[in-house]
Parts: structure tokens; C-alpha cells; sequence
């Protein structure tokens, strides 16, 4: 499949998706620094099309789990930038009314289950509403989101491979391989340099691909989506990609090899699927820079938006635990 | 027809009686006839074998094998699949074939089912129930015999509810499916056993309403789950020596009826919290500081327990049945304080 084959109002669409995460990402960088958002943060700078490029197959009615690196999976199933950027703010009228902060960002509204503090903490819940979608709405999808550092994890990784793989639940495990868990590279770190070859033990079909490309991205997660919404059980697929920036918020990433870190950066995901999109599938430059003016103009709206929301107050911190009558 | 009362003393005279284990088995065929969202999910719950203590008996067979659940043995994916299919319209119910396993799946259960609500601003909910045998019985020793009650009392989020009698696990377990909170339903082993009157019509036990067991004034003996009927033989005994005690089974120890413990404590003067699970830091503590809250100047001796040696659960009868409070255990705490030397 080439670029040609996919309609142009998708590619569109998913242009739109990956430039927003990267001027979100960006703007929260920028924020951060002027100590305008309080904790810590995981950008998703640089993986933009890992997330781009699976949900671009995806509907509202499908669902989403995520990470502690979250943002661009929000984006790209739907989410509004505006409640995004208050939640990092620590506002009210953020879509955990502060309660979540960057680390917890959900919006069940569009199917987004929650981003995750608990590296492979979402695994086994995207199985959970696979099973939702097996028992209740047959041909709807999860996409589980996770990274090379969560394949490590035993009850949180492994036992769902295997639940959902057994059930035959249609999920999309998609391990976003950026070579890194926090310090720690994946060649010290995990038995495999290709974690898709773990998806074998479970009997899970697999694809590789190039985290960097959209369009390769939204090809084999276009098959992915396929083979789970006909009810043949999981999927994995795993995208090498690279982080632009440290693990959070203050981490220089030193311990990653200047020669390796300007080899993908030269693979920038947004100039690559730009490109594309101009010179392989001859859309106007105009076209798109319409879009990219269009992104920074509600990015810019998101964080006056955010600043101006309201600070909770101490008494909302007990409220809300329990769904009762009267909360 | 007039609503079935939520305390067992006030079912009529005559009423069919049925064990522990076959009152939670017609809460679960209740409310899976009732509603088609509750599936089970669990270890050996299913055709082959029913649950390790046949709590699931013949309901694969009557809802079929999508609603009852064989799962692999992976304690962690069995609550963290339940999470998150209750967050997604299900309710489902999930076996942990012995309470000590439960460690396994802490993170989906502390991290995951409890927090989600909260941290997501009020846009989840997450009903879910996990069922698990706690407590001692049956010499299994240390990998299969524990009580962990408090830890998940202490965990903002859970509910937990510990029933004894079979009229309580019946109402409180169809009130827990019907929850739309996580909520931990701590059952005992050796209460599987235990016969007791259950209507046959429907009826539900509100969380947080503690039941009196038996009337006294001398002493209030405060006991959970399997404690409460050891508790019932020890005020035998201590009928025997002219002392009256009032049995207080909280049902729930998150909600706790703060109230109804204190009022008995106001006209006893006197209060003893008998818990099996050990009795360092358990949930006897809770239960002493709302004690001291409700009732601290009625009391006419300090408040005191009879719990769990501190120590693990033994493989020999002699370590099992000595770790575990019995009735002549509580019996002399009473009489201590009632009668000091």
C-alpha cells in the first residue's frame, strides 16, 4: 500500500493529529520551564507518529490505553487540548479537575481510558475492555499502549499477552520502542532487541515497524485493526522510535550517544510524513500550512484557556472517591 | 410483600436454612439472572471444577462459559481484565481462589481499581467485586491462611465487606454486585461451612450497618467474619458466669457503623474487638480509636483485643488452631475485664 491508497481527507487528518502533539508537547516544554505547570512531565516529542498512525484506524466507539507518556495518545483519539492543558495546570476545569495531572489524563467520552503512573499498569485493563468489546460490541478494538521498559513487567505485561491471546480479545498491543526506560537501554535491559518476538510465546501475530513513518505506522496498524475487529483475537505491533527529549522533565539524556540521538533526529516523524504528504501524495504546501496555522492558533487558545481556570480548593480532595448518590 | 429485614434476628420463625457457600452461590445466580453485565471471571471457577470451594457451582453450566470465566493463573490480569471491563460497561465478579494470593494483583487493585475514579475527575467508575477466602482452616499454612482485611480498609476507594452467617453473606454480596464501587468481599473459610436461616424472597443488606448478634450489658464484643460465631460461643460460656455480652458483627469494616459500636459500648462500658487476621495493625486499631470517639468517657475498663497471634499461620493443627482466637480465649478476656485480679 502506498500513500495514494489512503483517502486524503485521513492523511489530512492525521497530519493534523501528529503537528498538534508535536506544538502541544512543545508548548508544554516551554511552560514548564517558566514554572507554570507543577510535577513533572513525559513528552511525547519525537513518537508522534507511533500514536498517530494506530488511532488513525480507530473510531470513538474503540477504546485506548496509555501510559505515563500519554499526551499524544490523548490527542490522537480525540481528546481537547484545551481540558489537556488545564489538567497540567492543575485546574478545575482540567478533565480530572486537577486530580490527575499529566500522568492520569483520561476522556472516556472519546474512548481514552486513562493514561498510567504504573509503568504496564494499563495492559491488563485494555484486556479488561477487550472483553467489554468481545461480550457486548463485537468489532470494537482496543489499542493498548505500553514501551520496551513495560515488556518487563511480569503480572502487567505477560499474563495479559497471554488472558487476551486465550480469549481471543481483540486488542492492538502496540510497544512504543524508544530503546530507553528511563536511563536504562534496552539492550541491557531486555532479553530481546525486538520485543514484538515476545508476541510468538503468546501465539500473537507481529509486525515491526518504523515508529518514525505515519504512513507505515497506519499500514500495519491498519491490518492490526482488521484482524481484531473480524474477532480473530490480538494483535502486537511494535514501533522503534526515538524520544526527542530526556524521559522527563529535567533529564538531559546524556547516557544516550550523541551520534544515536542525531541519526533519529534526523528522522524527524513530522518533517518525514510532511514531505510525504507534499511530494509523494501532492498536496499543496498551502494546504498544509493551513493546517499548521490553524494547530498553533488552538495551542495558543489552550494555554490562555488553562491559566484561566480556576484552582481547586482542598475540600474537592474528598470528593469523588466513591461514586454514591451524592457525588 | 413486605421487605425482608436486613438483620437476621428479624426473619420469621421457620425460614429454610442454607450454608455459607450456597447463600453466595444463589446471590451470584440472582444477580446474573438479574443483570447481564455481572460475568465471573476466576481460577477453576467454571465446568471443570466450580471454584475451589464450589461457590460457583453449576452457574458456567446455567450462564455459559462467556459469563463464567476460566481464567490462566494470573491473579494480576484476572482483577486488572476485571477493572477494565468495568470500566467499560461490565460488572464483572472476580475470584482469587485463597486471600493470600491477592498480593499478586496489588497494583490493579490498590493502584488501578481504587484510584481510577479520583484521579480521572469523577469520569470512571469501576464496579467491580473481588471475592476471596481469608482466614485459617484446613491446615494450608502460611501460603494460604491469612487475613488482610485492614490493608484494603486502609486503601480510600475500596469497600470491605466481611460477612459470617449465611443471611449476611447472601444480602451483603448481592449489595456488593450492585455497587458501583470496587469492593473487596472478604469471605472465611471457615464460615463456608456455617448453616443459618435465608429467605427465600429477595432481599439486600445495606453496606455500613453493623447487626447486633446478641444482646447483652455487660461487655461489647466486637468480632468479624468466622470471630463473631467463636464470639457467640464464648458469651455462652460467659453466660455460665453470670456475664451478659452484646455481639456486634460490623459486616462492613469500610464503611464502619461507628454508631452502633459506640452505643453498645455506652451502656456496656466495656468493649473487645476479636478479629483473627494478627493483632499488629489490625483492624481492631480502627476500630479502638472510634471507640474512643464515641464512647471514651462510658468506658468502665480499657478497650482491648483477642485477635491473631503475631505471628504466621502454622502448618500443624496445633499452630493453626492456636494462632486463631477461640471461644474460651475471649471468654477469659471478658472476664478480666470485668472481674480484674
Amino acid at each position: 500500500m502506498d500513500i495514494q491508497s489512503i483517502d486524503p481527507e485521513t492523511l489530512l487528518h492525521m497530519y493534523e493529529v501528529a503537528f498538534k502533539i508535536r506544538q502541544f508537547e512543545s508548548k508544554v516544554y516551554e511552560v514548564f520551564n517558566l514554572n507554570l505547570i507543577p510535577g513533572t512531565m513525559h513528552l511525547y516529542l519525537g513518537e508522534e507518529a507511533v500514536a498517530t498512525g494506530v488511532c488513525g484506524n480507530l473510531t470513538n466507539e474503540d477504546f485506548l490505553t496509555s501510559t505515563h507518556r500519554g499526551h499524544g495518545h490523548c490527542i490522537a483519539k480525540g481528546a481537547d487540548v484545551k481540558k489537556m492543558m488545564a489538567e497540567l495546570f492543575g485546574r478545575t476545569t482540567g478533565y480530572c479537575h486537577g486530580k490527575g495531572g499529566s500522568m492520569h489524563i483520561a476522556d472516556f467520552a472519546v474512548g481514552m481510558l486513562g493514561a498510567n503512573g504504573v509503568v504496564g499498569g494499563g495492559i491488563p485493563i485494555a484486556a479488561g475492555a477487550g472483553l467489554t468489546c468481545k461480550l457486548k460490541h463485537p468489532g470494537r478494538v482496543v489499542a493498548c499502549f505500553f514501551g520496551d521498559g513495560a515488556s518487563n513487567q511480569g503480572a502487567n505485561f505477560h499474563e495479559p499477552l497471554n488472558l487476551a491471546s486465550v480469549w481471543k480479545l481483540p486488542v492492538i498491543f502496540v510497544c512504543e520502542n524508544n530503546l530507553y526506560a528511563m536511563g536504562t537501554p534496552a539492550r541491557i535491559a531486555c532479553s530481546v532487541q525486538d520485543i514484538a518476538i515476545r508476541a510468538t510465546g503468546y501465539n500473537i501475530p507481529y509486525q515491526i515497524v518504523d515508529g518514525m513513518d505515519v504512513v507505515a505506522v497506519y499500514e500495519a496498524a491498519k491490518e492490526a485493526v482488521e484482524y481484531c475487529r473480524a474477532g480473530n483475537g490480538p494483535y502486537f505491533i511494535e514501533a522503534k522510535t526515538y524520544r526527542m527529549k530526556g524521559h522527563s522533565k529535567y533529564d538531559p539524556a546524556t547516557y544516550r550517544p550523541e551520534e544515536e540521538v542525531q541519526e533519529w533526529l534526523a528522522r524527524d516523524a513530522i518533517q518525514l510524513y510532511r514531505s510525504k504528504l507534499i511530494d509523494d501524495a501532492g498536496f499543496p504546501a498551502d494546504q498544509i500550512e493551513t493546517i499548521e496555522s490553524r494547530v498553533n492558533q488552538e495551542i495558543e487558545d489552550a494555554v490562555t484557556w488553562a491559566s484561566e481556570g480556576p484552582q481547586p480548593v482542598i475540600e474537592d480532595a474528598l470528593k469523588g472517591v466513591y461514586l454514591e448518590e451524592d457525588n | 410483600m413486605a421487605p425482608v429485614s436486613v438483620f437476621e434476628k428479624d426473619i420469621p420463625a421457620g425460614t429454610r436454612e442454607i450454608g455459607v457457600v450456597d447463600a453466595l452461590n444463589e446471590a451470584l445466580r440472582e444477580e446474573m439472572a438479574r443483570d447481564e453485565n455481572v460475568v465471573l471471571m476466576g481460577e477453576d471457577i467454571g465446568l471443570n471444577w466450580h471454584g475451589a470451594f464450589k461457590v460457583t457451582k453449576n452457574l458456567a453450566e446455567e450462564f455459559g462459559t462467556d459469563r463464567v470465566r476460566d481464567t490462566p493463573i494470573s491473579e494480576n490480569a484476572i482483577i486488572g481484565c476485571g477493572v477494565g471491563a468495568a470500566l467499560t460497561g461490565l460488572h464483572p465478579v472476580c475470584e482469587i481462589m485463597f486471600g493470600d494470593l491477592v498480593t499478586l494483583a496489588m497494583d490493579q487493585i490498590v493502584n488501578q481499581a481504587a484510584k481510577n475514579r479520583f484521579m480521572f475527575g469523577g469520569q470512571a467508575s469501576v464496579p467491580l467485586v473481588i471475592r476471596t477466602p481469608f482466614g485459617a482452616g484446613g491446615n494450608y499454612a502460611g501460603h494460604h491462611s491469612s487475613s488482610y482485611e485492614a490493608w484494603f480498609a486502609h486503601v480510600p476507594g475500596l469497600k470491605v465487606v466481611q460477612p459470617s452467617t449465611a443471611f449476611d453473606s447472601k444480602g451483603l454480596l448481592k449489595t456488593a454486585i450492585r455497587d458501583n464501587n470496587p469492593v473487596m468481599f472478604c469471605e472465611h473459610k471457615r464460615c463456608y461451612g456455617q448453616k443459618g436461616p435465608v429467605p427465600e424472597e429477595e432481599y439486600l443488606i445495606p453496606f455500613g450497618v453493623a447487626d447486633v448478634k446478641r444482646e447483652g450489658d455487660d461487655v461489647t464484643i466486637i468480632a468479624t467474619s468466622f470471630m463473631v460465631f467463636q464470639a457467640l460461643k464464648a458469651a455462652e460460656i460467659l453466660k455460665e458466669e453470670g456475664i451478659s455480652a452484646e455481639i456486634i458483627d460490623p459486616r462492613t469494616i469500610r464503611p464502619l457503623d461507628s454508631k452502633t459500636i459506640g452505643n453498645s459500648v455506652k451502656k456496656t462500658g466495656r468493649a473487645i474487638i476479636v478479629h483473627e487476621a494478627v493483632d499488629f495493625g489490625g483492624i481492631s486499631g480502627e476500630i479502638t480509636k472510634q471507640i474512643i470517639k464515641e464512647a471514651f468517657w462510658y468506658l468502665d475498663a480499657p478497650v482491648t483485643t483477642v485477635a491473631g497471634l503475631d505471628t504466621i499461620v502454622g502448618f500443624s493443627p496445633v499452630f493453626e488452631d492456636g494462632f486463631r482466637p477461640d471461644p474460651n480465649k475471649i471468654a477469659a478476656a471478658a472476664q478480666e475485664l470485668i472481674r480484674p485480679a
